[in-house]
């Protein structure tokens, strides 16, 4: 029985470029808010049959089971090198990776620096939470001054360990790189510039202008040992300041609408 | 029948070239052939020699301890190979290049001023060709005009306007080794 | 195709574009940088995928995403590189995507020199990186066997899902020897790619390579799965070559380069009226066990030679089961045996087996 004075209005579904699969990041964690900005980009660039995925080590290991396209997982740090190998012989497709601050900025600096160098017409989606998530709280190569982990206790003392690296402002210095920006998941206005920003670097690579990478300041309330909440606004007081947030790099002849 | 070709020199001197060249002959040849090169890390300069063997049947060893014949082109090749040579095995020095006679007496000694030679002809690199042409005179493992024929197949484009100073340059060294 | 003049590293290079390699990745290292520097000459001109990566461990990294996409894709290295790629051949041994990887052997430990070796027999036969898992591995010992063996590598590398290594030493790199080329043929096309391969979603569900199996009941079975790979490879792809061993009281063993020394040394103990013959192993693995067994069957004492320190040495001892004597001769550093050394070897053993 239909009632004809009721008017069905769609506020929210699953995109189609994810899958049905719950997924096993902790409560307040924002991998959950990058994955499904990612899947609605996709959907709305009606690219989900055209895109190949490459998962990291570190918490978003899984990434391929919540994604619903075709997926590789890549070893520690080398989905940039993989994601070469993939592009070059689908160079038709969209080819993106998923990597996080030890993933990407630690163990895989040279992969991400020479990928970014010969200006791999690949997108790398960098989420940047200041610590080892997967392996339980240890230093990140972005973790700040100061920052307590597991394996800095007293605090990371940049006399021992040095300086946390922004990968945004050295990657943009490069030729190769065509789209460098740094977003924000702390709050609704920034997780929306966030999933612009994530349009922008696909259609980057659509365009062929070269490489694209965004990376999102994200939470990790387990290893901060703080509350959701609080985390988003650690983001906000803490992360900002050392990462600002803005457009590193944008190629000249980038249109998007 | 199996012959063995140490071709020695400095780098630079031509001697892999020559030790390629007779490959590429006694390929057309239709005979087992290697060709195996020292390979360093200086580019230029240093030592340099090849082994090539030429044979009726398959090659095992492309490495021989004691070759059939040697072509020194400087002195610390005639230092090393000389003791080296096969006796009844023949020694071709490039006599421009040593303070010293060889010394052997079981073996052929062919003496030829080869560096002398090349600078009257007015080009110095043609020093390894003189050599390979003396030893071709003296021991004819393969008939000269065959080489002539590899060497207008293989020489590089960069080096065409050299063919033919070259094949006088076998030539030369075929009439110091026959007189 | 007629025979050609062709040096080893060029000749394995050649072979893998006529065998529709369509993507190379590699970094230079001596001795085998004339394979690199032959694909990038080449590859570009048939408009297939060339890229000297930042390192061997993003070449192997590369070759792993290529080969996800379904096309036929190597690289080439040589000690030191490929001790750089364990880490990537183990995530591809895990992923069980097709891949070649030619072994330009080197003197080590550590940098070593660039001299020829054996060394790396462990490495590579052995599986090399963590976990268990056994590549197919090829030992050409002629320029004619790197090209044979390297347009075999691919197709065995696609029968079964795995990595094929060609285990050949610095100088089958360097050496020029004639021997013919295979025919090109074409590359596949992308319609034509296996169903498994990354290559985008389209109408189908996706496909997801990973080598990661958390739960460990999951991950041994993908273990088991391998081992049964194992055998089948062990059951059907034996490759070994025989020389003068019908007759013969001793058995020389030794693969590659160290096995055509050893061909010349037996000539020269057969014309001392020594019967003796030569087992060259051309698969490393599967190794032929079977037939060191028997062979321990037909011959008084056998004779290992290489050009390490005695690596394959235990694995013909294995074959041998203490049946007869196994002696070994063994240059390493970057040493090559000559024929006399080995010859004395093989007059020590028929003295002291007639003692």
């Amino acid at each position: 029985m239909t009632n004809p004075e009721m008017v069905e209005s769609l506020i929210y579904e699953k995109p189609e470029s994810l899958t049905d699969i719950g997924t096993h990041y902790c409560p307040g964690c924002t991998h959950g808010i990058s994955h499904r900005l990612i899947a609605e980009v996709i959907d709305e660039m009606g690219a989900r049959e055209d895109i190949i995925g490459i998962a990291p080590v570190g918490c978003a290991v899984f990434a391929y089971n919540y994604f619903n396209m075709d997926f590789a997982e890549a070893a520690h740090g080398r989905a940039p090198a993989m994601a070469t190998g993939v592009k070059r012989v689908n160079p038709d497709k969209v080819v993106f990776t998923y990597q996080g601050d030890g993933d990407l900025a630690s163990i895989g600096a040279a992969e991400i620096l020479h990928a970014t160098g010969r200006g791999e017409n690949i997108t790398v989606i960098f989420i940047n939470n200041a610590i080892y998530g997967m392996t339980g709280g240890q230093m990140a190569p972005t973790t700040l001054p100061g920052q307590r982990t597991t394996s800095t206790p007293l605090g990371r003392d940049i006399e021992l360990h040095g300086f946390p690296l922004r990968m945004c402002e050295i990657l943009s210095q490069m030729d190769g790189a065509a789209y460098i920006v740094r977003r924000s998941l702390h709050d609704v206005a920034h997780i929306r510039k966030a999933k612009k920003a994530l349009r922008t670097a696909f259609e980057v690579q659509r365009q062929g202008l070269g490489f694209s990478m965004v990376e999102l300041l994200s939470s990790c309330p387990t290893n901060w040992n703080i509350t959701a909440e609080d985390s988003l606004k650690w983001i906000e007081t803490h992360m900002i300041p050392t990462y600002p947030l803005g457009d590193y790099k944008v190629h000249a002849a980038l249109s998007v609408k | 029948m199996q012959t063995e070709i140490i071709f020695s020199g400095f780098g630079g001197q031509g001697a892999l070239f020559a030790g390629q060249l007779m490959a590429y002959t006694a390929l057309e040849l239709d005979k087992h052939v290697t060709w195996f090169p020292s390979y360093g890390p200086e580019m230029r300069g240093g030592t340099a020699h090849c082994t090539v063997i030429i044979s009726d049947e398959e090659i095992g060893s492309p490495v021989v301890t004691n070759p059939s014949v040697a072509v020194v082109m400087n002195l610390p090749s005639l230092d090393k190979y000389e003791p080296l040579v096969k006796p009844d095995g023949v020694l071709v020095v490039n006599s421009s290049l040593v303070d010293r006679e060889a010394k052997r007496k079981d073996i052929e000694i062919v003496s030829v001023p080869a560096n002398e030679i090349a600078e009257e002809m007015g080009e110095k690199r043609l020093a390894n060709m003189i050599l390979l042409g003396a030893l071709l005179e003296r021991l004819p493992i393969l008939p000269a005009d065959k080489v002539a024929d590899a060497l207008d197949r293989h020489i590089p484009e960069h080096r065409r306007s050299l063919l033919e100073p070259n094949l006088v340059a076998m030539k030369r060294g075929a009439s110091v080794a026959s007189g | 195709m007629a025979k050609e003049l062709l040096k080893g590293n060029d000749a394995f290079a050649e072979a893998a574009i006529r065998a529709g390699c369509e993507a190379y990745f590699g970094y230079p290292i001596t001795p085998q940088t004339e394979a690199l520097e032959h694909m990038s000459k080449r590859m570009p001109e048939l408009r297939r995928v060339f890229l000297q990566a930042e390192s061997e461990v993003a070449a192997i990294n590369m070759v792993y995403g290529a080969a996800c996409a379904g096309v036929r894709t190597m690289t080439s290295s040589s000690s030191p590189g490929i001790s750089l790629m364990m880490e990537g051949l183990s995530y591809i041994a895990g992923s069980e995507v097709p891949v070649v990887v030619v072994n330009v052997m080197r003197g080590g430990p550590g940098l070593g020199n660039i001299a020829p070796s054996q060394a790396d027999y462990n490495q590579m036969v052995k599986g090399g990186g963590h976990g268990d898992y056994h590549p197919i591995v090829l030992a050409p010992a002629t320029v004619q066997e790197m090209i044979d063996l390297t347009v075999e590598a691919f197709d065995l590398a696609e029968k079964y899902r795995t990595i094929v290594a060609i285990l050949a030493d610095g100088s089958l790199g360097q050496i020029m020897e004639p021997a013919e080329l295979p025919p090109m043929q074409p590359v596949r096309k992308l319609k034509d790619r296996p169903s498994w391969a990354l290559t985008g979603a389209k109408k189908r569900d996706p496909n997801i390579i990973s080598s990661i199996y958390i739960d460990p009941v999951e991950e041994e079975k993908v273990n088991l799965r391998l081992m049964a790979k194992k055998a089948e490879i062990e059951a059907n792809e034996v490759r070994f070559r025989e020389l003068l061993l019908d007759d013969a009281e001793f058995a020389v063993v030794a693969f590659g380069t160290a096995g055509r020394i050893a061909q010349s040394a037996i000539t020269e103990a057969r014309a001392e009226g020594i019967k003796v013959g030569l087992m060259r192993p051309i698969s490393l693995f599967p190794f032929p066990y079977e037939r060191i067994h028997q062979l321990a069957d037909e011959v008084k004492a056998m004779l290992v030679v290489e050009m390490n320190g005695g690596q394959m040495l235990e694995d013909v001892r294995l074959g041998v089961e203490g049946k007869v004597p196994v002696s070994f001769y063994g240059r390493m550093g970057g040493m090559v045996p000559m024929p006399e050394e080995v010859l004395e070897e093989i007059q020590k053993l028929a003295r002291s087996v007639k003692n």
